[in-house]
């Protein structure tokens, strides 16, 4: 499983990586903003799984998903939001613009399993 | 302002602290800040705006800063530098997130952090913004967190 790691925080990532290594998943790409992330996708394809933050400087976390969801291409990515953003409204909003799945900071490497579907 | 608006963010930090560091950290009782008083050595802070303006900000003593960031990362940090300042960013990040869930009637933005470094830095809050700061220990050290929220 190739997955890219969408956040500006690099303390972030890092705590993901971690969390992603003990399930025994390795195969990783970073970018720390949504512009850096659709060059980062489009260079690594195929990519399953984004684990996308909302807050992040330059491009945000929903313009990103939307840009991703116009595109044909990454029809079969998915995206699971990882985001401080933790009300209804928002995972209501995230999920309309195409997010697969949501988990809300702080999060258990458990919990990240879930959402995995592994 | 209304001390109840402060439980949220106590809860969140209560939290965060519990599911990323697996740490157990203990609120005192809520203060009302009438001045600026040198605190700590390093600030998350994210601004807060919607129906409801204002600030939350997170301060640690270097050394706990430290602990706290080097747990996280499962790798030891020895000096101030971006993975500090990031770290602490992020938690401030991650408690304001989670609070204002709790706080719906304000529809709440949430800034990007910023982080102030500084030794015993003073934090000074606008004029007329109620701030309440909340003291908490652990076994890794004292921190504080202020809440500033002007209510329309």
């Amino acid at each position: 499983m190739r997955i890219l790691l969408v956040d500006d925080s690099a303390t972030m990532r890092r705590i993901q990586k971690t969390q992603l290594a003990g399930l025994g998943i390795k195969d990783i790409v970073e970018a720390d903003n949504g512009e850096m992330a659709l060059i980062e996708l489009s260079k690594n394809m195929p990519v399953d799984v984004i684990l996308l933050d909302w807050n992040m400087p330059v491009m945000d976390g929903l313009v990103f998903l939307k840009k991703i969801r116009e595109n044909a291409a990454y029809s079969g990515v998915k995206v699971i939001m990882c985001t401080s953003e933790s009300e209804k409204a928002k995972v209501i909003e995230a999920l309309k613009a195409g997010a697969n799945n949501y988990i809300v900071k702080p999060f258990t490497p458990e919990a990240l399993k879930e959402k995995l579907g592994i | 302002m209304n001390v109840s608006y402060v439980n949220p963010f106590i809860t969140s930090t209560i939290d965060t602290f519990k599911t990323m560091l697996n740490i157990d950290v203990k609120p005192d009782a809520p203060v009302m800040k009438k001045e600026p008083l040198p605190t700590y050595d390093i600030s998350g802070i994210i601004g807060l705006s919607g129906d409801a303006q204002g600030s939350i900000a997170i301060s640690f003593p270097k050394l706990m800063a430290l602990k706290v960031i080097s747990a996280l990362l499962g790798s030891e940090l020895k000096v101030v530098g971006p993975e500090l300042t990031d770290g602490i960013g992020e938690i401030a990040n991650i408690i304001a997130g989670s609070a204002k869930q709790h706080l719906k009637d304000f529809n709440l933005s949430i800034s990007l952090p910023n982080v102030v470094v500084g030794k015993s830095h003073m934090l000074a809050c606008q004029k007329g913004v109620p701030t309440l700061v909340v003291p908490f220990t652990c076994s890794m050290g004292n921190f504080s967190m202020e809440v500033s929220l002007k209510t329309k």
